[in-house]
C-alpha cells in the first residue's frame, strides 16, 4: 500500500548575506503510513519545526521550499497546489500542533469561536451544527465542564486545557495526518504524559498518522512506531522504535540518548554531546556532526549518504560501512 | 465592575479639579487681566475700572476669588463672560455643536482611515504603495495645521472657488431653506477644515497601524490559523486587525479632547464657530471666566477620552475586561 505521505528531498531555503543561502532544512526524506506514527527527534535549532512548516506551504518568508523537494500526500503534490486547494489540505488533511498553546490561539476570541471557525472553513453546517461539534471535541480532548468553556477566553485556561484545546481545533477538520510540534515542552511535567497519553489515544480512535516532533527520545518508546533523527537539517538515522532503541547507531543518536537521564536502555560509554547545533551557515563540509562527534570518522570530510545498518535501519555515517 | 468605575470615576474628579485648580492660578499669573485693555481705546478714570474690577471680583484676594469660582462652578454656575457678558454657559452651548461636529467627523475620519490605510500599509509591506504612503504620512504629520489650512482655503476656496473658505453656513441662504440645501451648505462648509485636520492627524494614525498590524501578522496564532486552513480574507481583518487595534485606541483617548475641542489653528483659519476659536479669543480678551468655562470642558474630555479607551480596550481585549 502506498504511504499516506512522502516526503523527498524536501530543502529549505533562507537568504544569507554571506554565503548567498542556507538550507535549515537540507534534503530530510521520509515515508509515514497510514495510521502510523513517525517521531521526528533532534535538538533545538536542527530544523524540526521547519521541516513540519514545510509539510504544508508555511516556511516564514523571506524563507522557501527549494525547487526539487516533494511532499506527495496520498499522491497529490502538496507542494504544486493552488491556493485553494492547499486551504483544503491545511487542516482538513494535514492538521498541526504547535509548541506553545499560549500563543498559538487568538487571545482575544472564545474558544468555541476558535473551534467553530475550523468547522465553517472546512465543512459546510449550520452554526448550531459546528457549535455541537465544538462541544463534542472539548469534551473528547478531556476539558471538564465544555459546555462553559465554549464561551471561555484562551487566557481563563491553564497550560494544559489550552494545548487540549489546540488539539480540539486541530481534530475539528477531521485530518489524516495530525503534526505535533513539541506539543508538551511548554507544559508542566505532569500534564505533558497526559496529554501525550491523549494524542496517542485520539490517534488510534480518528484512525490518523502522526508527525511527533520532540527533542526527547525519553518519550518516543511506546508511542512512535518509527523514530527519525535530525541533525543540522538532514535526516541522520532512521529506524523503527525497536531497532532504534535496541542498538542506536549514529554517534548523534547515541549521545541524545546519553542526554535521556531515565533511560533503561543501552549505556555505557555513551556521553552526552558536548556544544549546541551551530547554526546553518556555519556547518561544516563533509559530515556535519563532525565537529561535535566524538568518534571523527576517517572520511568524515565527505558527506556520507544514508546507508544501511540493519533491515529498516539505516544512517548517515561512515561507520555503516565499516560495520558492514 | 461596579467597584472599578467608582474609582475610575473618583479619580478622574480629582484629574478635573487639580487641572482646574492649576488653570485657573496660571491664568491669573500671566500679565494683564481682563480689563487692562479697555484703556486701550479710550481713556477711563481709575474710578470707574476699579468699580469694574469690583463687580467681576477682581479686587478680591486671590484665594477668596478661587473660593468663589468652586462654590459657583459645582453648582454648575461659571459666571458671565467678561468679553461676551453672555454667561459662560450659554456661550459654550452655543459652539458646543460646530465643535463636536468639526472634531467628531475629523477623529472619525482619522481613526476608520488611518487604522484601514495603515492595515493595508503592512498587507502589502516594502510594496510601492507601502512606501508612497509611508512619505506621505510623514509629510502630513509634519505639516503645520495653519499653514495647509491656509493653502487649502487659498487654493480651493479662492483660486478654484469650489468651496467657501470660512464659516458655518452661508449668511445668504434662507433660514427656512430646504433641510436638504441647508445640510449640503453645512457640509461644503465643513469640508476643508475636516480634511485640513484630518490630514495633519491620519499620519499618525497610519504609522502607528502599520506597525500594530505588522507585529499582529507575524504572532503565532496567525501561522496557526493559515495552518487550520482559514482564508487569507479571514486571518488578516479577522485575527490580525482585531489584535492591531489597541495602539490607536490609545490614541483616540488621547486625541479625543485635542479634536473635539477643537483645533485653535484650524477654526481660526476657517472662521469656525467652534470652541477652538472661542478658547483662542478668551486667551487674547484674557476672560478668564469664559477661559475656565472652556478649560473645564477640555478637562473633562481628557478624562472622558481615557474612559472611553479603556472602555475600548475591555471591548477589544477580554484579558483586560475588569472580572
Ligand atoms: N525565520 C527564519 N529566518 C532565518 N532562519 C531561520 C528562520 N526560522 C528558522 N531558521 C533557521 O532554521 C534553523 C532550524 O529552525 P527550527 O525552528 O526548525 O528548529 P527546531 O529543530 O524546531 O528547534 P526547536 O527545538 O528550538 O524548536 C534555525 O537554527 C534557524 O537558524
Ligand atoms: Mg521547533
Amino acid at each position: 500500500m502506498s504511504p499516506l505521505l512522502e516526503v523527498r528531498d524536501l530543502r529549505v531555503t533562507f537568504p544569507d548575506r554571506a554565503t548567498g543561502g542556507v538550507h535549515p532544512v537540507d534534503g530530510v526524506s521520509f515515508e509515514l503510513a497510514r495510521g502510523e506514527t513517525l517521531a521526528l527527534v533532534g535538538e533545538s535549532g536542527c530544523g524540526k519545526s521547519l521541516s513540519a512548516l514545510a509539510l504544508l506551504r508555511l516556511v516564514p518568508p523571506p524563507g522557501r521550499i527549494a525547487s526539487g523537494s516533494a511532499v506527495v500526500l496520498d499522491g497529490t503534490d502538496v507542494l504544486a497546489l493552488d491556493d485553494k486547494s492547499l486551504r483544503k489540505v491545511r487542516g482538513r488533511r494535514i492538521a498541526m500542533i504547535f509548541q506553545d498553546p499560549m500563543t498559538s490561539l487568538n487571545p482575544v476570541f472564545t474558544v468555541g469561536d476558535q473551534i467553530t471557525e475550523v468547522v465553517h472553513a472546512h465543512f459546510k453546517v449550520p452554526k448550531q451544527e459546528a457549535r455541537d461539534r465544538a462541544l463534542k471535541l472539548l469534551n473528547e480532548v478531556g476539558i471538564p465542564d465544555a459546555a462553559s468553556r465554549l464561551d471561555a477566553y484562551p487566557h481563563q485556561l491553564s497550560g494544559g486545557m489550552r494545548q487540549r484545546v489546540m488539539i480540539a481545533i486541530a481534530l475539528a477538520g477531521e485530518p489524516e495526518l495530525l503534526i505535533a510540534d513539541e506539543p508538551t515542552t511548554a507544559l508542566d511535567v505532569t500534564v505533558q504524559a497526559q496529554i501525550l497519553e491523549l494524542l496517542d489515544q485520539l490517534r488510534a480512535t480518528h484512525g490518523m498518522s502522526m508527525l511527533l516532533i520532540t527533542h526527547d527520545l525519553g518519550i518516543v518508546a511506546g508511542r512512535a512506531d518509527r523514530v527519525a533523527v535530525m541533525y543540522a537539517g538532514q535526516i541522520v538515522e532512521q529506524a523503527s522504535t525497536a531497532a532504534l532503541f535496541a542498538k542506536p547507531s549514529h554517534p548523534y543518536t547515541q549521545g541524545l540518548f546519553a542526554s535521556v537521564p531515565r533511560l533503561t536502555g543501552p549505556v555505557g560509554h555513551l556521553m552526552p554531546i558536548p556544544g549546541t547545533v551551530p547554526p546553518p551557515s556555519a556547518w561544516p563540509s563533509g559530515c556535519r556532526f563532525r565537529t561535535r562527534c566524538p568518534i571523527v570518522h576517517a572520511r568524515s570530510a565527505e558527506m556520507p549518504p544514508m546507508l544501511q545498518v540493519g533491515p529498516e535501519h539505516s544512517m548517515r555515517c561512515w561507520l555503516a560501512e565499516d560495520q558492514q | 465592575m461596579a467597584r472599578w468605575l467608582a474609582r475610575r470615576l473618583l479619580l478622574a474628579a480629582l484629574t478635573v479639579a487639580i487641572a482646574i485648580t492649576l488653570a485657573f492660578f496660571l491664568m491669573r499669573l500671566a500679565p494683564g487681566d481682563p480689563l487692562s485693555r479697555l484703556g486701550d481705546e479710550r481713556p477711563m478714570p481709575a474710578a470707574e475700572l476699579a468699580g469694574l474690577r469690583a463687580r467681576y471680583g477682581l479686587d478680591q484676594p486671590l484665594l477668596s476669588q478661587y473660593a468663589t469660582f468652586v462654590v459657583a462652578a459645582t453648582g454648575g454656575d461659571f459666571g458671565r463672560s467678561i468679553h461676551y457678558g453672555r454667561p459662560v454657559r450659554e456661550i459654550i452651548l452655543d459652539r458646543l455643536p460646530a465643535s463636536v461636529l468639526l472634531g467628531g467627523g475629523a477623529l472619525l475620519l482619522t481613526m476608520l482611515g488611518g487604522a484601514l490605510l495603515g492595515a493595508m500599509q503592512a498587507l502589502r509591506r516594502d510594496s510601492p504603495l507601502d512606501r508612497t504612503a509611508g512619505v506621505v504620512s510623514l509629510a502630513a504629520y509634519a505639516t503645520p495645521s495653519f499653514w495647509l489650512g491656509l493653502v487649502l482655503a487659498w487654493l480651493v476656496g479662492i483660486e478654484w472657488r469650489l468651496l467657501p473658505v470660512g464659516g458655518f453656513r452661508d449668511p445668504l441662504l434662507a433660514p427656512d431653506a430646504p433641510w436638504m440645501t441647508q445640510v449640503v451648505d453645512l457640509l461644503r462648509h465643513l469640508a476643508l477644515p475636516l480634511l485640513t485636520l484630518t490630514v495633519v492627524s491620519i499620519g499618525a494614525v497610519m504609522r502607528y497601524q502599520r506597525t500594530a498590524m505588522l507585529e499582529a501578522l507575524a504572532q503565532p496564532f496567525v501561522a496557526a490559523a493559515r495552518a487550520r486552513g482559514l482564508s487569507e480574507r479571514r486571518i488578516r481583518w479577522r485575527h490580525a486587525l482585531r489584535t492591531s487595534l489597541f495602539p490607536i485606541v490609545t490614541l483616540l483617548g488621547l486625541w479625543l479632547p485635542v479634536l473635539a475641542a477643537g483645533s485653535v489653528f484650524v477654526e481660526s483659519v476657517f472662521a469656525w464657530p467652534g470652541l477652538g476659536s472661542l478658547a483662542a479669543e478668551a486667551v487674547g480678551t484674557r476672560d478668564y471666566p469664559l477661559l475656565m468655562g472652556v478649560t473645564l470642558l477640555v478637562a473633562v474630555l481628557v478624562v472622558l477620552g481615557g474612559l472611553l479607551a479603556d472602555l475600548a480596550y475591555a471591548a477589544l481585549d477580554p484579558r483586560v475586561r475588569p472580572a
